[in-house]
């Protein structure tokens, strides 16, 4: 098993955004949990990889229990792990080529040429080479996207961790995105979590989902179980993402 | 707030000590702040030194101590007028760009990214920001007490025909270690304030864009006051040590 999340609560104030959240992500498995907005699919996220302190539970990466670790400790397991933001999250005062960098030259002794080599690598996987010397700013939402899942993947991490990875982005491009994280899912071998509410992404990507409601698991399963589920509340939520697919196909 | 920039204060001292020493980061804040400011105080300087000379000359020749005019003028500039205006001006132009800097990283997770990536984001972009502006406010003082005692010095020579030579001797002459040491140490301190303060409130941001604003706001008001509180101690400290009525 690569991650274990055993019990985990996590409340803000008197606003109880997990409330016993239990689940196991198999090793280069692409696991989705999906969620209404609020339901605390970020939280989760963030819970993991302890942006977040949770109130109780258990979590074990790599079977290292995260909560015990010390800042060292955690460290040392974060360099196996990748993580997209919501809003990738670049370095406003870095050019795309720094940002890249910044992971290799902080936490690792490679020389210049290996690091030029990774730099070229992870931006011919997300094709955009000709964007090495350009600063965040002028960059689109898409390919700013496209640079964060480059950098999240340039120290070669063991698993990944995406947060909304299509959110806010055109049909196309989200479509894209998708396709992208999949294609580099094989080729590197990484398990994954996706926390998302974008079906078409899911199906793409997903081998298992779990959907989170008020803090809970509601259901757990394939997206095939998911979609064709009688249960009104995944109906109520999967209608209007099938609704839009079929549109988009129109 | 006062607890929360306790806390903020001792993390710092506990880190600062604690290798890799970021001296790149700190060599760059260091210029990017202090080039930044140098024209602003540079400017304020002169103005302040001018405007104090043409004040106090016709109080001191209705005394019939115009010859003193030098000395007192230097007093005032070294001891209180250069330091304080330098650190509020300061203040406004770097505190707010921190906090609104590291507010913005806060609230578009770049500083979580920094975290994720194994990078202690407080030593990288806190411990350095405040050392940078610690050290960074001292050097600009020594700067803007240079160009007020020229600003002086003009409006001098426009009611006494003085030469710069004997100006300068003046100064120099009334100018006592006790008046010069604490003048400048004390904007340690202040350098000090301003980059904690402006760290405290854009690494601490909450409410998205809304938040940005708040941090960069706040930011100069918070260390403003502080600065004005910490000089009152400060000045009371530096008579104890340096009296100057012996």
């Amino acid at each position: 098993m690569m991650i274990e999340i055993t019990d985990l609560h996590k409340s803000f104030a008197d606003n109880k955004v997990l409330d016993g959240v239990s689940f196991n992500v198999d090793e280069a498995e692409n696991m989705i949990v999906f969620g209404r907005s609020g339901t605390g699919k970020s939280v989760l996220l963030k819970c993991m990889i302890r942006l977040l302190e949770p109130d109780s539970g258990s979590i074990k990466i790599q079977n290292k229990n995260v909560l015990q670790l010390d800042i060292k400790e955690l460290n040392e397991l974060r360099k196996d792990i990748g993580f997209l933001f919501q809003g990738a999250a670049l370095y406003d005062s870095m050019s795309v080529r720094e940002n890249l960098e910044f992971p290799l030259i902080r936490n690792f002794d490679f020389d210049r040429k290996e690091i030029n080599e990774r730099v070229h690598f992870v931006l011919e996987a997300v094709s955009l080479l000709e964007a090495i010397d350009k600063m965040p700013s002028e960059l689109s939402g898409g390919m700013k996207k496209r640079i964060g899942l480059a950098r999240s993947i340039i120290t070669k991490p063991k698993i990944m961790f995406y947060d909304e990875p299509t959110t806010g982005l055109d049909p196309i491009t989200a479509k894209e995105i998708s396709v992208l994280i999949i294609d580099l899912q094989h080729r590197l071998k990484m398990t994954s979590v996706v926390v998302t509410h974008d079906l078409l992404c899911a199906k793409i990507i997903a081998d298992r989902a779990i959907v989170l409601e008020d803090g809970i698991i509601v259901k757990e399963g394939s997206i095939h179980d998911l979609i064709t589920s009688e249960d009104p509340l995944l109906k109520n939520f999967f209608s209007d993402e099938i609704f839009e697919i079929k549109g988009s196909k129109k | 707030m006062i607890g929360g920039l306790s806390a903020f204060s001792v993390r710092f001292f506990k880190e600062v000590f604690i290798p890799p020493y970021e001296i790149e980061q700190i060599r760059k804040h260091m210029i990017e702040l202090g080039m930044k400011t140098l024209p602003i105080v540079g400017v304020t300087g002169f103005i302040i030194g001018l405007v104090i000379a043409m004040q106090l000359s016709p109080v001191l020749i209705r005394f019939g101590a115009e010859a003193f005019l030098p000395g007192s003028v230097g007093i005032s500039i070294v001891r209180e007028l250069g330091p304080v205006i330098c650190a509020l001006i300061f203040a406004g132009r770097v505190s707010s760009g921190i906090g609104a800097e590291l507010g913005s990283m806060r609230v578009t997770e770049q500083i979580d990214a920094m975290e994720v990536s194994g990078v202690n984001p407080f030593r990288y972009l806190v411990v350095t920001r405040i050392f940078a502006t610690t050290f960074i406010l001292p050097i600009l003082t020594v700067y803007v007490i240079f160009i007020s005692l020229i600003g002086a010095y003009i409006a001098v020579v426009l009611v006494q025909n003085m030469t710069w030579a004997y100006y300068l001797d003046r100064v120099i002459f009334a100018v006592e270690f006790g008046d010069a040491i604490p003048g400048v140490s004390k904007t340690f301190v202040f350098g000090f304030i301003v980059g904690l303060v402006g760290c405290y409130k854009g690494f601490t941001t909450e409410n998205g864009t809304e938040g940005v604003g708040k941090a960069s706001t706040s930011s100069v008001v918070v260390s403003s006051l502080l600065i004005l509180i910490f000089d009152m101690v400060l000045v009371k400290l530096s008579l104890w040590i340096w009296p100057t009525v012996k």
